[in-house]
Parts: C-alpha cells; structure tokens; sequence
C-alpha cells in the first residue's frame, strides 16, 4: 500500500486516488490525424524510473502532478497544477 | 519423556488431555502440542507428502516441516495446524494428516518402496494422456494435507487494527530486544512483533552471558525496561509481509480457535531481529523419526523438561551444539558427538546411527545442526538483495534497504562459528532435502541432468520449497547440492524469490468483517421497509438493491401499469447538479447532443460517449436556470460519470467557472407511470404553479411537498404518460403512502424493475450496456444528428468519423420479430449466417420478453447492418437449435407517441 501526498489532503493511502494521465499528454480534437488520435487514445509511455503524472484524489476530487518512480515506487512531491492554487 | 524438573514454560499443576490419532494422552498447561507429543513419546506425528514415509518432529517454530496436524475441540477445528506453534488445551482431539488410518500404520506407506517410480518431475510426465482430470481425483486423495472443514461456522471473525509507530522491531529475541530498547531511550514509538508464545527468542533457553548478567535475567531486566518506556510487545504475531513504503502487516494469533488479528502497522523504521533457523545435515535417511534439529531439542530440554532421547547423537558442522551436549548429559542422556553421518537404522525412530568410520552406534535420538540461515524473508521482500558469504555458509542481506534493518544472526551475528562441509553426490540410498515436499538429492540431480538450471526452474519442477513451510529448511541446502550439480559456484545459483507470506497464514485474517453482507455491501433505499411491506421481492442492481416485483406476477404488473398506473422508484437515478457561468458549455463537451441551447424548466435526453466514440451513458438532462443543470443519469454510472464531469471540469474549464455535485444520495424520486398517472398526481399536494395539464412532455417544475421542495418531471421511460417526482429523502415515506392512497381508487399498483424492464422494451427504450455492448456508437442507435451536425468540440468526437465507425458492416440496434405461437428468442442467442460453409455471427439478442401489451414475444438486438435490413429473416443459435426471426423497427407498441400525450 503505497503513500501518496494530496497537495491539499497530505499522505493518504493509495486506494483513494487514480490515476489520470501522463503528464504532458494533449487531448486530440477532430483535426487530429488518425494517427495522433491513436497515439493520444491507446498509447502511453509507461516510462521505467523516474514519471511525471497526473492523478487524482477522489476523497477532494482534485487532479495535480505526481513525479514518482515508477520501479522503487518513491513518492517524490506532488503539486498543484494550477497556478492560482500553488498560492 | 519429562524430567521431574520440568521446563520454564509448563505449569507441572496443570495437567491437560489431549487425543492423539484416537489415543488418550496428557500434557501441561504451557505445552504446544509438538511438546505434548515429545513428553508422551510419540515418535511418528505425520506420513511425508508424496512417500508417506513415517515422520516425527524436527523443529520447534514455525519452519516446522513435518508436525502438520489437523487439530479440533467441540465444533471447532483448524486443518493444517503446525503443532510447534499451537498451544495445548484441555480435550484438544489432534490427527495427522495424510495417514490413513493412522500415522504409524499408514497404508500408503508401500508407496516408499516404489520411491523410484516416482521421481522427480512424475506427475508431468506420466498423466499427461489423455488427460490429467482422469487421473487427479485418486492423486489428490493421496497426497495432500488436511482437509477442508464443511461445515464451517466461525464464532468470532478476525479483528483488522491500523496502527502506526516510529520503530517497529521484528523478533524479540536478544538483537531485536536491545534494538527496540535504545530506540525507547532516543524517545522514539517502538512496537516489537514477535512469533514467540513468549518473548526471548533464544535467551529463552540458551545460556549465555550478555553484558556480564545470564541470559535469563537480561531478558527480564530488559522486559521490565521496554514495558516502563510503554514499548508495545505483540506476541504470536508474525509480521508476514513488507508492502510499500514500510507498511508492515502483522497476523496476531489468538488463543483457542479464534481466528488471528491482522494489524496493518505503517513505521519509519523497520528493524529485523527475526533470528536464524538451523539446517539439517543431508545424510542417508536423514529424515528418520528422531533425527532432529539440535537447537529444538535443547529448547524442548529446557522450556517443557522434556527429554528427546537418553541415548543421543549428535551431528553438527558448528560450535552450536557444545552446550547441547552438555545440557543432555546433566539431564542424564549418554551423549555421543560424530563428525559426519553414513546412515540411520530404525524406520519408526531411530534405533542406531552410523558414523562416517561405518561404526554402528545405538541411539534413539539424532540431533543435528547443519548451520544457519538467517531469516531474511522481510529484507528481501522490500527489494534487498543478499549476498553468498562463504564464512557464513549463508546468505546475509547486503546493502541496507532505506527504513529498514537488519540486526543479530538474521545479519549473520550467529555467535557461533560454522565450518560447512556440503553433502557429495546422491548415494544408492536416499538423501532428504526437503521433508515436507519430499525432495531428495536424487531428485535435484535428476533435475540437473534434464538440464534444469534457474533455481526458479528447479524449485517449481522438483517442487523443492513450495510445501507450506516454503522451505524454510530446505531451500539453502537445495542450492547448494544445486550448484554442485551444475557445476557453478554458490552465489552464481542464487536464491528463489521471497514473497509474502512468509507463514502460512489463515484467509480468515483478510476477510476480517468483510463477508456476508458486508462483502460488497449494497446500497438502500430509503423506502425499502416500505416496500418491503408491500410484498417486495429486492434484486441487486448495479450495486443497488431494489424492489424487482411486488408478487411473482411480472406480466400482470407491466399490463396494469399501462391500461391504470404503477408506482416506480426510481431513487438511484443519477441527480449530479452542474452549476455556474460555463456549466453550460462543460454539459456540450461532456454530452453528444448540445445542452446548453436547452431552455430553462425543460428536459433533454442524450448519449455521453467515451473518447472511443463508444456510448458510455444515457440520460436526461435538466436546465433550472440559466447557470443550473441537473444530471439525470443512469443509477449504476452516477459515480463514473460525476468522475468524468470533475476530470473535463478540471482539465478544459475554468474550474472557478463551472462545478460539480453530486445530490444523487439526497433525494428520492417516485415515478408514476401509466394514462391515469395525472390523474394520480392531482390527489397530491405538490405546491405548482401550473396545472399538471400544461406540463408538457420532457419539462420540468418546481414545487414542494410537505414543507419541502419537490422537482415534478414529465419524462417516460414506459412509453406511457409519466411524471418522476422527486423530493428530498426526508419526505421519500410521506410522499410514498400519499401516491399509494391516490393510487388506490385509480386501479393502480407498485411496479418493480423487472416489469418495467419489459415496458422500456415495449417501447424499444434501450439500457446502456445490455442493448448495447463496448463497440456501440451512437449512430449504431439511430442518433446521428449532433455527429453529422456539431462544429464544436466534445468527448469522443473525433472517433466517430475513423473508418472503423463509418464502416458499413457495423451492427445496429434493431427489433425482432419471431412467428406466431413461438416462445420468446433467447437474450444472447447469435444471428447466425454460413460463409464457405463456416458459421459466423452476425450479432445476437440483447432483450427478449414477452410482452404482456401485445401478447406476443418481442426482442430487441444489435446485427449488422440491421437499419437498412427490417424485413429480413435473420437465423439465430443458441444451445445448438437454430431458429428464425424478422428484423423489425426496434419499437414495438406507439411509435407515433400517443400515448405519451394522454
Ligand atoms: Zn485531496
């Protein structure tokens, strides 16, 4: 059961977040190739070490950044991803 | 046999009896059922796995291989039970396992002498052809352990405690004690988890000096001390498991029957003090009755008095076993200490020992010391990696893991010096490595002659170490004769993989309170006592458990609702408020169809699809005011698709702009459905400010009920006149008893889901994920207007136009029809068609009834191309019969509608 910090909550159990995304990764729209549109629906980097993703707590519902390791499974520091939140 | 001065851990005032296979026996309160067995001399406890060679007690915790007992007082009984770690109690009846009808008379025990029928690697080979389910019965009834307890009926259910502390310790025995001591001292939370009935580990019976005191009086000084700085001491608890980020998981056993506790223990440090556990020498026949492990033998001595043989050998590769010498003789055994074991006579217990000069010497006793292997088990759980030291004749852990370490003879501080010398060749006779599994030599020398070379390999091939002792004592001798065999150097060989457990421990510690009802709980209505009463039979629906009907009737409640009224609830019904200045804009990315041209006080219903284009969900959606929406989704999809909402809010949006919640649990909706349904609706006082005749269909007002507010809808899902009331949970009975009163004199009846399944289908009204499946598009469905229409942007829009979805074949939502006098079509039964003389399927039933309005079966279906074929006779398979039925419109009573404007 791995700890992950909630910018807003602090360190929770796993078991209340999911994962979102890989960070970085741009939403297709309708001019999208049918290749890009593949790539952004069914292909992930699924980097080995160190990944920047988003996730979410779903105990306050809120989506942020998480850099962790995805091998060691350290926790390196989550945050905010908007800017008006970081304060 | 007991010695008159008995042992430090037994009341000798306290006798207790016990059965063994059938036979009376008597221990002391203090005894585990292994020492019982000891003091009353039984020699026999078990039958092997494979070979059902006569077995007796090797060790004294929990690497016990052989003491295996299926153990049972009154009702209660626990199969499998490692009589080293299962204490003694009155009227305790104790049989062993995997004898028939009795340890020392088994009857499989012919099975040894055809030993070398079955070597390694037998069971792959031989009942291969014709197949291994012919075969498996008679195997299972003759290997195995224990058996399973039918008529099982707990008491009590395993507690489940999450705790934290800023040094955990593992093993209380001399380093973990002194570890979980000068941790208190710096001011740190310590808890100390150890296997022990007591705590002590080895002080408990070995004398030493540790700081100028004996061992004895340290251990208590050193107790008292732990207990004043409030250091918390769980014993009969093994920590079995390292997860993640230093959660440890701990089973606490429990006295009696009762099962164990789990504690989830979350700690900065982790300190392993788990000890050693003595090896065996590999020897001919050295799995004889009476050959035991030295270190046991002198912990039997001394904790119980009990005496393992008065005529004793001794074997050992270390210096360990001087004070066991020593320890007999003062109990008055003759004690003979050799080099190196040839042979062992004696197939019940041993009757004579021969030494490496061939020399016969009597003895009833062999206890040997074959060197230590540090317990490394939680180390190498949490990614440490050992390393071979040759001084050692072990695996030590090598570089330290972050917040964890590992301290005394687990790191290899034994105290004792070994000198080991490996086992040669496979003899004539054999040479045990692993007891419980029954693997010899011979076997891992016929493993490396098949050229098997990873340990992984090996271990699953011979079976070695997959026993449920997962070879605590045999896996480091196993590799060793391994990497003889193949010729490659200790380290080179390396170890299995150590993975949690690391004892077996019961399931009842997971379940905790997670069984029964508890084990996926459902969700309630706040009206189920009500319809409960009203005869209700409840179904779980998409977690929720609902009224399915009221009476066995289905067809009679579906015809009287449409010829009176019926009353549904409708509670679970999707109610996600989405509120602000772009709440609009986020419902037209989120849906297929636009939303926010919807006008205040009306309702709209769409499809949501996934970015695969695939419909996700269906619903109706309602716009209160300008900036105020409310989702109206389908029950089992309200928390995915609030989750959806929240991750496009956050994502597209500006999330000060638009937002989320979810009132779904806050409010109860009652439909009532049916022509008379307005006329039911007159009889309640709902507070509008129109009449219900001006309502038009898909609006919505505002009331209240009760001093409460309330959201009258005009919405179907029957196909009849229809109004969803809802209002908050409060007023859910009040409202309830109102529309039963009004219903009454109208003809009316409550109306479960099941008959109203059969009106949607009535009405070809889809459900998402039973008339469609994950490949469905809304176009599959009819809907192409916002595809072919929208210029904006919204979720899985730019999947609807790959050539997979425009492709021509793609199977769609269609009626069928069977012939008069027919039985309804199967729900799942194919569309069939024969291409080259091979079948292939053309899509199948996704809803069948027969429809109480028409009196006739209908169904409704997903086939390829099915828009463009109404008329068509499609074959259908199911169970081998085929049958035929005509593809119609997927609406089967109204299409113009009529009735929903009574
Ligand atoms: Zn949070």
């Amino acid at each position: 059961m791995q700890l992950i910090s909630c910018p807003f909550c602090g360190l929770r159990d796993e078991t209340e977040f999911r994962f979102g995304a890989e960070a970085g990764k741009r939403r297709g729209t309708a001019s999208s190739s049918a290749e890009e549109w593949a790539n952004y629906l069914y292909f992930q980097g699924n980097p080995k070490g160190q990944t920047r993703e988003i996730w979410v707590h779903l105990a306050c519902g809120e989506f942020f950044m998480l850099e962790r390791d995805s091998m060691t499974h350290e926790i390196h520091q989550s945050y905010c991803i908007r800017k008006e939140d970081q304060k | 046999m007991r010695l008159a001065s008995f042992g430090t851990a037994v009341d000798s005032t306290k006798p207790l009896n016990f059965t063994f296979d059938g036979m009376a026996c008597q221990g002391l309160a203090g005894d585990t059922v292994a020492s019982a067995l000891l003091a009353a001399g039984v020699r026999v406890v078990g039958r092997s796995f494979k070979y059902h060679r006569p077995r007796g007690i090797w060790g004294h915790g929990s690497e016990e291989p052989n003491a295996i007992f299926d153990v049972s007082c009154g009702i209660d009984r626990e199969p499998n039970a490692r009589g080293t770690t299962t204490q003694l109690s009155e009227g305790l009846r104790v049989r062993s396992v995997n004898a028939s009808p009795n340890a020392s008379r088994d009857t499989y025990g012919l099975f040894d002498a055809f030993a070398r029928f079955i070597p390694a690697g037998f069971y792959y080979k031989t009942f291969m052809w014709p197949d291994w389910q012919r075969f498996e019965p008679r195997i299972r009834a003759m290997a195995g352990l224990g058996c399973i307890d039918k008529v099982w009926s707990p008491k009590s259910f395993s507690r489940q405690v999450n705790s934290t502390c800023d040094v955990l310790v593992v093993g209380a025995g001399r380093s973990g004690l002194a570890a979980a001591s000068r941790a208190a001292k710096d001011g740190k939370s310590v808890m100390i988890v150890d296997e022990g009935i007591e705590p002590g580990g080895t002080l408990l019976y070995r004398s030493r000096l540790i700081e100028g005191v004996s061992a004895s009086d340290w251990l208590c000084e050193t107790l008292i001390e732990l207990e004043r700085r409030d250091v918390r001491m769980l014993s009969r608890a093994t920590a079995y498991g390292v997860y993640d980020h230093n959660l440890v998981c701990v089973s606490e056993l429990k006295g009696g029957f009762a099962p164990p506790d789990l504690w989830r223990i979350r700690t900065s440090e982790i300190v392993i003090a788990t000890g050693a556990i003595e090896r065996p020498l590999v020897f001919p026949n050295n799995d004889r009755p009476g050959v035991m492990s030295a270190a046991s033998a002198l912990f039997y001595l001394r904790r119980y008095g009990v005496r393992v043989g008065e005529r004793v050998v001794i074997a050992s590769n270390n210096d360990s076993t001087g004070e066991i010498a020593n320890a007999f003789r003062d109990a008055e055994a003759k004690v003979i200490e050799v080099a190196a074991v040839k042979d062992v006579k004696g197939r019940h217990g041993i009757e004579a020992v021969i030494d490496s000069e061939g020399r016969s010497i009597a003895a009833d006793a062999l206890l040997v010391s074959g060197g230590f292997t540090p317990t490394v088990h939680l180390y190498c759980q949490n990614k440490g990696r050992l390393r071979w030291s040759e001084s050692h004749a072990a695996f030590l852990p090598g570089k330290p893991v972050e917040g964890m370490r590992v301290v005394g003879s687990a790191a290899g501080d034994f105290g004792w010096t070994v000198s080991a010398a490996w086992a040669a060749k496979p003899g004539k006779t054999r040479a045990w490595i692993d007891f419980q599994n029954d693997v010899t030599l011979k076997d891992l020398a016929q493993a490396a002659r098949e050229n098997y070379r990873s340990v992984e390999h090996v271990k699953r091939y011979t079976t070695l170490g997959m026993a449920t002792d997962q070879g605590k004592t045999s896996n480091l001798n196993g590799l060793v004769a391994m990497a003889a065999l193949t010729g490659r150097s200790i380290a080179e060989t390396g170890t299995t993989t150590y993975r949690p457990p690391y004892t077996p421990t019961s399931l009842m510690a997971f379940t905790g309170v997670r069984h029964g009802e508890l084990f996926n709980p459902v969700r309630r209505l706040a009206l189920e006592p009500e319809h409960r009463a009203a005869g209700a039979v409840f179904r779980e629906y998409g977690g929720w458990l609902r009224p399915a009907a009221y009476g066995s009737d289905i067809q009679a409640e579906a015809l009287r609702a449409r010829e009176t009224v019926g009353i549904f609830d409708g509670s679970p019904l999707g109610k996600i408020d989405v509120i602000g200045p772009d709440a609009g804009a986020l419902l037209d990315f989120n849906s297929y169809g636009t939303i926010s041209t919807l006008r205040p006080g009306r309702l709209r219903y769409g499809f949501m699809l996934q970015e695969t284009g695939i419909v996700y969900d269906d619903g109706v959606i309602a716009r209160v005011d300008e900036y105020r929406f409310v989702v109206s989704c389908s029950s089992s999809h309200v928390q995915g698709v609030y989750q959806r909402l929240e991750e496009w809010r956050q994502d597209q949006f500006d999330p000060s702009r638009v937002y989320i919640h979810n009132a779904t649990p806050r409010w109860a909706t009652l439909t009532v459905t049916g022509p008379r349904s307005r006329q039911l609706l007159k009889e309640l006082d709902l507070g509008l400010d129109i009449g219900l005749a001006e309502l038009p269909h898909m609006a919505f007002v505002l009331g209240s009920f009760e001093g409460g507010p309330a959201r009258v809808a005009r919405v179907s899902f029957s196909g009849d006149l229809s109004f969803e009331v809802s209002v908050p949970l409060s007023k859910a009975v009040l409202l309830f008893h109102a529309m039963r009163r009004a219903s009454t004199p109208l003809g009316g009846i409550l109306l479960g889901l099941e008959a109203m399944m059969i009106l949607r289908a009535e009405k070809g009204y889809i459900v998402i994920g039973k008339d469609t499946d994950g490949l469905t598009m809304p176009h599959d469905l009819g809907h192409t207007g916002p595809r072919d229409k929208r210029t904006d942007e919204f979720v899985g829009r730019r999947a609807l136009f790959t050539d997979w979805a425009m492709g021509r074949d793609r199977r769609q939502l269609v009626g069928l029809a069977v012939a008069e006098g027919e039985a309804a079509l199967p729900t799942g039964s194919h569309g069939i068609e024969r291409v080259n003389g091979k079948l292939r399927s053309v899509g199948y039933v996704t809803s069948s009834y027969f429809s109480p309005t028409l009196r006739r079966p209908i169904a409704l279906g997903l086939i390829e191309r099915g828009a463009a074929r109404q008329g068509d006779t499609v074959k259908f398979q199911y169970l081998g019969r085929e049958r035929e039925a005509t593809i119609v419109a997927p609406c089967f009573i109204d299409p113009e509608g009529t009735r929903l404007h009574v």
